[in-house]
């Protein structure tokens, strides 16, 4: 049920995902090692112009890409009308973009002082 | 086509072959005995039951050489050519299971309506758009030109349906074109003498499009005549992105 | 529409379609979850440290490894299918492309196992 705009969106958002998922897991791998500290996260990340670019254009990406995955896989599983798998993933892309973006908020901006957590 | 070394043939006498049976979406599995003979292929299954068990059996067939493409049917499950599908190579026990092709609409026993399969290679476009009159030169293509040699890799399709039959897209999207109407479309489309190359990017851009491939590879697997149907809908996706990305649609020939 | 006939599965690629489906799924279910976890640090931090200590459970640092497996499977599934789609290559050159990532896969899985 997918035409050339959503392959293209679902592509060229896999794409600019590539290089982030691979600093996602380099990240992971490197953080896990000592245990995983809030202080430890926010140290890292709040405050940072780029965290919030690396997480942010994630949050958009992931959450466009997740949307039309999804979207394909109801629609060729399951006997859903079109109209209400289309509704259900707009609501999906709208849920990931608002909890991604409440998180990268949480992680990156400097509205809690560090001394708090501690 | 080669079937490795038989089994003896003597082991065996007669064959259990369950057949479906039906009309429309109703139907169920009938079983008949029917003996073991040297070189056995499942349409002289089919045929042996028809003759001499049921002569109300439909079937289709027309060549039983591998040309025509009219006998496809599944047999244990897989989609095959009948006609050059040995009993050795697909037997599991003293079983067999034959049924219409998947994915079409059933008119009776083993016989599909091909119509959604052929109605879908005009909807890819899969057509051709000519550019040349009777007073036209030869369009002059080298046998190593990289366009013939894409289109050449997919003329041997005897529309058998069978890489259709064999598609889960297919079974999740009756809108989606298949991998042999798409194919015939990236055919056509590197066919320099074709005019149209924008109507067929157009025609396989749509919800039923080549975009809903997702490279599972069932068509190339199935393929009777080893063709990769799935590597033509890959050029296809190419070729749109590629448009979208640079302006720019059917590569003049060089 | 042809109920006589099971769905034609099992084989390589077929199975390729299947991980790469499964994981897309499992990681979008788990994405909200992982939001709300990291959001925690916004609204109270102390959660977010009470949810944090439960990461150093063998059974959830399994899990997590189980997550990063998913993501490196869908990741490298991912791009397996964009060069099969977009760049004009070989079948031969494909399958030493997807051995390659088969190996990559199995190494950052050592490694990964390693790290915990």
């Amino acid at each position: 049920m997918i035409d050339f705009r959503l392959y293209m969106l679902q592509r060229l958002s896999a794409l600019i995902m590539v290089p982030l998922v691979f600093g996602h897991i380099a990240v992971m791998i490197y953080a896990v090692q000592d245990g995983l500290t809030a202080a430890e996260i926010l140290g890292r990340t709040q405050g940072s112009i780029m965290w919030f670019l690396f997480y942010g254009s994630f949050v958009v990406a992931v959450s466009v890409h997740a949307a039309i995955g999804l979207r394909t896989i109801i629609s060729e599983w399951t006997a859903m009308p079109m109209r209400l798998v289309n509704i259900l993933c707009w609501s999906i892309m709208a849920g990931l973009l608002l909890l991604g973006g409440r998180a990268v908020l949480a992680v990156t901006w400097l509205g809690q002082a560090p001394g708090v957590l501690s | 086509m080669p079937d490795g070394s038989p089994k003896p043939e003597t082991e065996q006498r007669s064959l259990r072959v369950k057949v479906w049976r039906g009309s429309g979406g109703e139907g169920g599995y009938e079983t008949f005995e029917v003996p073991r003979q040297p070189s056995q292929t499942i349409l002289d299954v089919v045929t042996w039951i028809q003759q001499h068990s049921d002569p109300n059996l439909t079937y289709r067939f027309a060549c039983r050489v591998g040309m025509c493409g009219s006998c496809a049917m599944m047999v244990n499950d897989e989609p095959r050519w009948t006609c050059r599908t040995h009993v050795d190579r697909v037997l599991k026990g003293d079983e067999l299971r034959i049924a219409p092709l998947r994915n079409l609409p059933v008119i009776k026993d083993l016989v599909t309506d091909m119509d959604p399969f052929f109605d879908k290679w005009v909807s890819a476009e899969a057509r051709h758009h000519p550019t040349a009159d009777r007073h036209s030169d030869f369009a002059a293509i080298t046998p190593d030109d990289p366009h013939r040699l894409e289109a050449s890799s997919g003329i041997e399709c005897i529309n058998c349906a069978v890489c259709y039959a064999a598609c889960d897209t297919v079974a999740g999207n009756p809108d989606y074109l298949g991998p042999a109407a798409l194919q015939r479309a990236w055919t056509l489309f590197n066919d320099a003498r074709d005019e149209d190359g924008d109507a067929i990017l157009d025609a396989v851009s749509g919800t039923g499009g080549c975009h809903n491939c997702h490279s599972m590879g069932s068509c190339a697997h199935y393929c009777p005549n080893e063709l990769n149907p799935m590597t033509a809908i890959a050029g296809l996706k190419r070729a749109t992105a590629r448009r979208f990305l640079t302006g720019r649609g059917k590569r003049k020939p060089s | 529409m042809n109920r006589a006939a099971r769905p034609v599965r099992g084989h390589p690629l077929w199975f390729a379609f299947l991980a790469h489906r499964i994981s897309g799924i499992a990681l979008a279910l788990f994405l909200p979850l992982h939001f709300w976890v990291l959001a925690l640090a916004l609204t109270d931090a102390a959660a977010l440290d009470g949810f944090l200590v439960f990461t150093d459970l063998t059974a959830v640092k399994i899990a997590e490894f189980g997550l990063v497996f998913l993501l490196a499977v869908h990741l490298f599934g991912g791009m397996r299918l964009m060069a099969l789609e977009w760049l004009p290559w070989s079948p031969p050159q494909k399958s030493l492309a997807a051995a390659s990532v088969g190996i990559s896969v199995f190494l950052s899985g050592i490694f990964f196992l390693q790290a915990i």
